[in-house]
């Protein structure tokens, strides 16, 4: 069984299904990237594993514990990490104080993990004292993921984490991410850029309207004649 | 030149000192309120008379301490008194907050509701104050009355016109400039500071990041309780208790927070100041400051007073107004702590 795995997971935010028997896992250092036209209920299926929805069938198990009943509160204490797409930065607040709040409930010392971020990326470094909000997007989205690794998460979930930034900062988005997973972090991401996102994944879940459609390894996606036919335009 | 001072003189002893003082009142006022507004997002109308309650009890334990003989001569009796009023206070918001405004924010009621809630305890408390201490004027500053007497200030300088600094006038900008100090300090210093601005931020992210809503909640309360008795008190001190009046003075703070820029605290100082300076510059006659300035032949006959001083609140409706037309965001660009 994988380190994070929802599995067959029924339900929705209200009383219509989105998800229907959907499975997604991911393992430690593997990146897991979840693909699929607009509406098939990506991002939900993430959230789904991080209990921002009630599941009315099915399980989630994090390091062998079923933890389908915690508040995502109560995850972050378990070891999960989640970067929301959007309104993911605490805008009127620095860099700096944004990695603290992300550290919040540590006691401990948070200077080497600072430290840590700060060498993932260096560009936060420069800008520690600068808002988050006054950063351009690709630097915002640094600062996103850098906030969530503060807790020293063992899953690190990704809400598209390159929306709306240009192709140029998406591959150095990327390039970090995978930097990410080689310290042996678990990624699960959802993710628009399907092409790319598969060519650096371990493990690809293709949706379509909340249910598995395919799932392999994303080299076997990225070959696979039907799904290039039908998600990666050809 | 001496007329250049006299003139300058008369200005710092009829507007600025006065001022400085309202502002400062007004400042600590709106502190409170922005607070609120930035982190339980409502604005607060019982504001006011959370700070009449506070400076009710400051009043209480000031006879206490008179009838007991204890004194802090030349400084009032009250300022030994406030830590009760202002304990006493944050024991009203604790109790307010669990039997009224947490069941809405359990509820998520909409921002109008809190609103209205808001003006359902100012009437409460209002009560509840005019029951405990009655509605008549109360004076309660003893102590030395003033730092600079207008007299002791000409004979040491040789002007023709006099400087006074009340006592009450002194303790006020200090208190404000230490209060201010204090909670510049604590939001951008403190680990719970830090916190209360980033749930008033972004709620959804300080929850992911496993900060505890019911804690800042909470923790800006006892701020704001802390914040509107020590207002309460200094305005008290200056002018008199009066319950009504503190009801009246919901305008001019509310003015105050929103010329700043609601949710800011910066801006809800800088907006005290803003009003309270404009109300008095406003409603002051310049006959004779213009007097100095001038040769005798050109001085003014009229009083040369834009508004008479029964329009002083109208003041704080105009800046209001004006600020909501032309930057409804305020000096300060508000919504945020």
């Amino acid at each position: 069984m994988s380190f994070l795995v929802g599995e067959n997971m029924t339900g929705g935010y209200g009383s219509a299904d989105i998800l229907h028997d959907c499975t997604i896992g991911v393992d430690k250092g593997q990146i897991a990237v979840i693909v699929g036209p607009n509406g098939a209920g990506k991002s939900t299926a993430m959230k789904a594993t991080f209990g921002m929805l009630d599941l009315r069938l099915g399980r989630v198990m994090f390091d062998g514990e079923d933890i389908t009943h915690l508040k995502p509160e109560e995850r972050v204490l378990k070891g999960m990490g989640f970067v929301p797409q959007t309104h993911n930065v605490f805008t009127s607040m620095t860099v700096e104080e944004n990695l603290e709040m992300g550290a919040f409930i540590r006691r401990d010392d948070i200077a080497s993990t600072m430290e840590q971020v700060f060498d993932l990326f260096p560009i936060l470094k420069e800008k520690r004292y600068q808002p988050a909000g006054e950063l351009s997007g690709g630097q915002r989205q640094q600062v996103a993921v850098g906030r969530a690794l503060m807790t020293q998460p063992k899953v690190l979930l990704l809400d598209e984490p390159t929306a709306g930034v240009s192709p140029i900062v998406m591959d150095e988005l990327f390039d970090r991410i995978i930097e990410i997973a080689r310290q042996g972090i678990a990624i699960l991401m959802v993710e628009q850029n399907a092409k790319q996102a598969l060519n650096i994944a371990d493990k690809g879940y293709v949706l379509v309207q909340g249910a598995n459609r395919f799932t392999d390894t994303g080299e076997a996606l990225m070959a696979n004649p039907e799904v290039r036919k039908a998600f990666l335009g050809g | 030149m001496a007329d250049v001072l006299n003139a300058l003189v008369l200005l710092a002893n009829f507007l600025i000192v006065p001022g400085l003082t309202y502002g400062s009142q007004l400042a600590l006022g709106a502190l409170g309120v922005t607070l609120i507004y930035s982190v339980l997002r409502f604005s607060n109308f019982g504001h006011g008379e959370i700070m009449s309650f506070g400076t009710m009890f400051t009043i209480f334990f000031t006879w206490l301490f008179q009838g007991w003989g204890l004194s802090i001569k030349p400084l009032p009796t009250a300022l030994l008194a406030l830590p009760f009023g202002i304990l006493a206070t944050m024991a009203l918001v604790m109790i307010m907050d669990k039997t009224v405004y947490r069941y809405h924010r359990e509820n998520k009621s909409s921002n109008v509701i809190f609103l209205i809630v808001s003006i359902g305890t100012m009437f409460v408390i209002g009560g509840i104050v005019r029951f405990a201490i009655g509605p008549a004027d109360q004076i309660f500053f003893d102590g030395t009355r003033f730092i600079m007497k207008a007299r002791e200030f000409k004979q040491m300088t040789g002007l023709s016109e006099g400087l006074a600094i009340k006592t009450t006038q002194g303790i006020t900008i200090v208190t404000a400039v230490i209060v201010v100090a204090f909670i510049w300090w604590f939001l951008n210093k403190t680990r719970t500071g830090k916190s209360m601005r980033a749930y008033s931020d972004n709620e959804n992210l300080a929850l992911l990041s496993g900060i505890d809503p019911a804690r800042v909640v909470m923790v800006a309360w006892l701020l704001v309780a802390a914040l509107a008795a020590i207002a309460g008190t200094l305005y008290g001190l200056d002018k008199s208790f009066k319950p009504f009046t503190y009801m009246q003075l919901l305008l001019p703070i509310f003015a105050a927070a929103i010329v700043g820029g609601v949710g800011n605290p910066l801006g809800a100082i800088a907006g005290g100041y803003v009003v309270a300076l404009s109300e008095i510059a406003v409603t002051f006659a310049y006959k004779r400051v213009v007097g100095y300035l001038v040769a005798e032949e050109h001085a003014p006959e009229t009083l040369l007073q834009l508004l008479s001083t029964d329009y002083k609140i109208a003041v704080s409706f105009i800046i209001l107004v004006i600020v909501l037309v032309i930057k409804p965001t305020g000096l300060f660009s508000g919504k945020t702590l």
